[in-house]
C-alpha cells in the first residue's frame, strides 16, 4: 500500500506541473488562438488548490499520527505531545511552514480565479498566469531543496520533539494569519503585473486590485498583532516590539500594505496615481519575499532562525530578484503610458493621501535601512554592529507621528478640492484638545520628556479628530435622526474611522506602557514581600507540578494593594521539557484593562533566593486591542466596496 | 487661476514637501546611525580605545569556574580562548547562561571591568549567536555542531 504521504509528496509534483502550464497560457493563446484559455487556466489553479490542499493533509497526517517515518515529523514531533501542538507542529518548522505558504498562495489564487467572472478575461487569464509562476516557483523550492515529505529508513521511536518555547497557542495562530497577510499580497502583485503588461491601468483595476489589499492588510495587522502578543506572553523579556530583524520583515509589508490600500483608494477614486499603485503592491509583495528570505536564509540574527542552509536562502534570493526584476522592466515599458492629469486642488483628500504614500514609504525605508544597515557594512568593512531600538525609536517614531498627525485631518477633506463642512471647527476643538488635556495629564502623570508628551498630545488630537469627525456626521445632539444617518453613511466610512481609532487605540497602550511602566528586579526568599509600583507581591513559596509532557518549578505570589488588599494570584514558572531536554520561562499575567501586572521567575534555589523580575504594564493590552480593531476596520471597508462589475466595455479583445 | 497653474502649484508643493520630509528622514537616520549603533567584539579583538566607547557587545564563551552570584549581581568572564574579559551584570540571568556556553554582554567598560546591562543567550541550547560562531571558528576553537 502506498503511504498517504507518498501521495502528498506526488500531489505537490502534479501541483507544480498544473501551476507550470497555468503561467505559459497566455502566450499559447497567439500560438493557437484559441478562446477557452481562460476556462483552462481556471481548472489548473483549482487542481493546484485541490492537490496542494490534499498535499497539506497527508503532512497533517504524518504528524496527527506521529509518522516516524517521515523525517520532518521525526525531527519536529514527539508521540507525547499534545494534539493541537501535534497540529500546529506541521508548520513548526521551516519544510512544514513553507507548505502552509504555498497552501495560502493556491487558495488565494483559487478564491481570484472563481470570484473573477465579472472581470475582462485577459485581464484574469494574465493575473492566474503570474500568480501561477509564484506559486511554480515556492512549489519547486519547497520539492527541490526543502521537501517537506523526506522518508527515514529505519524509523525512530520517538520523534524528537519540538522546541518548548513553540508548544503554544500562539504557533497556531500567529503564522497562518501573518501568512494570509503576507500571500494576500501575491494577489495585488500579480494583478499590478497583468495590468503592467495589457498596459492597462485605470479606476477599474484600483477597484479590483483594492479588497486583496484590504484584506491582505487586515490580515496582516492581526498576523503581526498575534506575534507580538505571543513574544509578549512567552518570551518573558516583559516587551511587545523589540525591533527584531524578523519583527521589521513583517512590519515593512506592512507598511507598503497600508500605503497600497490608500494609493488604491485614489486610483478608484480619482484615476490618480496610477503608476504609484503599481510600484507598491510590487514592492508589497517583495517586501513579503524578503521577508521570507530574512526568516529562512538565517542571514540575520534573530529569535525567530528556522535551522539555516545558504542553498534555501539562494532560492529565496533568486525568486526575489526576479519578482523584482521582471516587473521592474515592465514598468519602464508601460510606466510612461500611465500617468494621468489630474484636476486636484492643493486642500484635498487627494494631496492628503499622497502625503500619506510618501510619509509611509519613508517609514518603510528607515526600516529597511536599519535591519539591512549592520549586513552591508559587515560585508564592506568587516565591523559587526548592532542596530537597536533606540535607532528606530530616533527615526521610525517622528516620521509616524507625522503620519499620525495628518491621520486627523485627511478623512475631513474632500475628493479633488476643499474641506468638509465642519472640519476646522473639528480640528480646532482637537487641536485645544491636545494642548489642554495634555498639559494637565503630563502634570497629572508627571510626564516631563518632550517626546512623551508629544506622544500624549498627538493621541488626544487623534482620537479627538475622529470623534468630532463622527459628530459633523452623525450628529448626536440630534437623537431621532442619528439612525437613519448611520445607515446612510454605508461601509466604507466606517471602515476609516474604525481604521484610523484602532490606531489611537494601540497608540494608547503603547505610551502608557512605554511612559508609565514599572520593572523591579529581585532576589528573595518565600515570605519575602516586593513593592512594585502601587502595588506589593508577597512571596508565598515554591512548588513542584507536573504538565502533560514538562515538569515545573512554579513561584506562588500573592498580588496585593499599597493599603494589602489582596487581588489576585501570580505563578510564574520554569518548565523543564525531557523530551527536548530544554527549560522555557513562563512569565505569569495578570491582565486588566487599566494595566498587567506581569511576573517572572528567573535562576536560583533556597539557599541564595530566587531572581524575579516584576512589572507594573499600564494599557499594554490595549496595544492588541487597537491593532483588531484597525483589522477590523479594513474588514469593514473590504466589506463596503462598490461591486466588482467593470463600467467600460470589456476591452480584452484588444489586446 | 487656471486650473493649469494651479496644479503645477500643487504638484511643486507635493515635491517640495516630499524633498522636506526625504531630508528630515535623511538627517534622522545619519544622526540615529551616527549616536546609536553597537559595535560587536571578541575579546581578543578589543583594543585600548575601546575601552572609552559609549556602548559595546562582547561576546564569547562564559569561562569555566568564573561564575559568582551575590543577589542580583553576578561576575563572570567571557573568554574566547586567548583572552579574557572580566564582565559584571546585575539583573535575571537567560535560562541557558551557564558556563561554556556562547552569550553576548552589552554595555560599556568601567577600566577594565565591563559592566553588561544585558546579556543574551538563545532560547535553543545547539543555538550559538553568529558572530560568535564566525570568530571562535577563526581561531579554530569551536566547529559548529558536529564538534559537540
Amino acid at each position: 500500500m502506498i503511504a498517504f504521504s507518498e501521495i502528498g509528496h506526488l500531489a505537490l509534483f502534479i501541483a507544480l506541473i498544473c501551476t507550470c502550464f497555468q503561467t505559459c497560457l497566455p502566450v499559447m493563446r497567439s500560438v493557437s488562438g484559441k478562446s477557452d484559455l481562460l476556462a483552462i487556466s481556471k481548472t489548473l489553479q483549482s487542481a493546484a488548490t485541490a492537490l496542494v490542499l490534499l498535499s497539506f493533509t497527508a503532512l497533517l497526517y504524518g504528524f496527527i499520527t506521529s509518522d516516524f517515518s517521515l523525517s520532518l515529523v521525526a525531527t519536529h514531533s514527539h508521540s507525547a505531545k499534545p494534539l493541537i501542538y501535534k497540529i500546529s507542529g506541521t508548520w513548526g518548522n521551516h519544510e512544514g511552514s513553507l507548505l502552509l505558504w504555498i497552501v495560502i498562495l493556491v487558495v488565494f489564487g483559487g478564491i481570484f480565479a472563481w470570484t473573477s467572472n465579472a472581470l475582462p478575461a485577459r485581464f484574469v487569464l494574465l493575473t492566474l498566469s503570474v500568480q501561477g509562476a509564484v506559486t511554480a516557483s515556492f512549489l519547486a523550492f519547497s520539492l527541490f531543496t526543502s521537501s517537506p515529505f523526506e522518508r527515514l529508513a529505519t524509523p525512530p521511536l520517538d520523534g524528537r520533539g519540538l522546541n518548548p518555547v513553540l508548544q503554544d497557542i500562539g504557533l497556531a495562530l500567529h503564522p497562518p494569519m501573518l501568512y494570509l497577510g503576507y500571500v494576500g499580497l501575491s494577489l495585488a502583485f500579480s494583478m499590478a503585473v497583468a495590468g503592467l503588461i495589457q498596459g492597462r491601468i485605470d479606476k477599474d483595476w484600483g477597484r479590483w486590485l483594492r479588497p486583496w489589499a484590504l484584506s491582505a492588510w487586515s490580515a496582516l495587522t492581526l498576523g503581526i498583532a498575534l506575534g507580538s502578543w505571543w513574544a509578549y506572553y512567552e518570551l518573558g523579556w516583559g516587551g511587545w516590539w523589540f525591533w527584531d530583524p524578523v519583527e521589521n520583515a513583517s512590519l515593512m509589508p506592512w507598511l507598503a500594505a497600508t500605503a497600497l490600500m490608500h494609493s488604491a483608494l485614489v486610483v478608484e477614486k480619482r484615476g490618480m496615481l496610477k503608476s504609484w499603485t503599481v510600484l507598491l503592491a510590487i514592492l508589497g509583495f517583495s517586501l513579503s519575499l524578503l521577508g521570507t528570505f530574512i526568516v529562512r536564509s538565517g542571514l540575520l540574527t534573530s529569535v525567530h532562525s528556522f535551522a539555516s542552509d545558504p542553498s534555501r536562502g539562494v532560492f529565496i534570493l533568486m525568486i526575489l530578484l526576479i519578482a523584482v526584476g521582471i516587473p521592474l522592466i515592465l514598468f519602464a515599458w508601460r510606466g510612461p503610458q500611465l500617468s494621468s492629469p489630474s484636476d486636484s486642488a492643493l486642500i484635498s483628500r487627494d494631496t492628503a493621501l499622497i502625503v500619506n504614500n510618501i510619509i509611509l514609504v519613508m517609514a518603510t525605508a528607515v526600516v529597511l535601512l536599519g535591519t539591512f544597515y549592520p549586513l552591508g557594512l559587515e560585508l564592506v568593512s568587516g565591523a559587526r554592529i548592532t542596530v537597536g531600538p533606540p535607532y528606530f525609536d530616533a527615526t521610525f517614531n517622528p516620521i509616524m507621528a507625522i503620519g499620525l498627525f495628518g491621520m486627523a485631518v485627511a478623512p475631513m477633506l474632500m475628493w479633488r478640492q476643499g474641506w468638509l463642512r465642519h472640519a476646522r471647527a473639528g480640528l480646532l476643538f482637537s487641536a485645544a484638545a491636545a494642548l489642554v488635556l495634555g498639559a494637565i495629564m503630563s502634570f497629572v502623570f508627571e510626564i516631563f520628556s518632550a517626546a512623551a508628551w508629544a506622544g500624549v498630545a498627538l493621541l488626544i488630537w487623534l482620537g479627538m479628530g475622529i470623534l468630532s469627525d463622527m459628530q459633523s456626521r452623525i450628529k448626536f445632539h440630534q437623537p431621532a435622526q442619528i439612525a437613519s444617518r448611520i445607515r446612510q453613511l454605508g461601509m466604507p466610512v466606517w471602515g476609516i474611522w474604525l481604521g484610523h481609532f484602532g490606531m489611537a487605540v494601540f497608540l494608547l497602550g503603547a505610551l502608557g506602557d512605554g511612559i508609565g511602566k514599572t520593572e523591579v528586579t529581585v532576589r528573595a526568599q518565600p515570605g519575602d514581600v516586593i513593592e512594585v509600583g502601587q502595588k506589593r507581591y508577597r512571596f508565598i513559596e515554591m512548588q513542584q507540578n507536573k504538565g502533560p509532557n514538562y515538569i515545573t518549578e512554579t513561584a506562588l505570589l500573592a498580588v496585593e494593594t499599597g493599603s494589602g488588599e489582596q487581588l489576585g494570584y501570580l505563578t510564574p514558572e520554569k518548565r523543564f521539557y525531557p523530551a527536548e531536554r530544554q527549560t522555557t520561562t513562563e512569565a505569569a499575567i495578570r491582565p486588566r484593562l487599566s494595566g498587567d501586572d506581569y511576573a517572572v521567575l528567573g535562576d536560583g534555589d533556597d539557599v541564595k533566593g530566587y531572581s524575579l523580575r516584576l512589572y507594573h504594564k499600564p494599557f499594554v493590552s490595549w496595544i492588541w486591542g487597537g491593532a483588531v480593531i484597525m483589522a477590523f476596520g479594513g474588514i469593514l471597508a473590504f466589506i463596503g466596496r462598490r461591486p466588482l462589475k467593470t463600467q467600460h466595455a470589456d476591452l480584452s479583445g484588444l489586446l | 487661476m487656471s486650473v493649469a497653474a494651479s496644479a503645477k502649484r500643487r504638484r511643486l508643493m507635493i515635491i517640495l514637501s516630499a524633498a522636506v520630509m526625504l531630508g528630515l528622514a535623511v538627517w534622522l537616520v545619519t544622526s540615529a546611525l551616527r549616536d546609536n549603533i553597537v559595535l560587536f567584539f571578541t575579546p581578543s579583538e578589543l583594543t585600548a580605545e575601546h575601552q572609552s566607547a559609549k556602548r559595546l557587545r562582547i561576546g564569547g564563551l562564559v569561562a569555566p569556574d568564573s561564575v559568582q552570584i551575590s543577589g542580583l549581581t553576578a561576575q563572570f568572564s567571557i573568554t574566547d580562548e586567548q583572552e579574557i574579559v572580566s564582565v559584571s551584570y546585575e539583573g535575571a540571568l537567560p535560562d541557558l547562561f551557564r558556563e561554556g556556553q556562547g552569550i553576548i554582554a552589552e554595555g560599556r567598560f568601567d577600566g577594565d571591568q565591563f559592566i553588561a546591562d544585558t546579556v543574551l543567550a538563545k532560547h535553543d541550547e545547539n543555538y550559538m549567536p553568529r558572530e560568535i560562531a564566525e570568530s571562535l571558528k577563526e581561531q579554530g576553537v569551536w566547529q559548529g555542531d558536529t564538534a559537540r
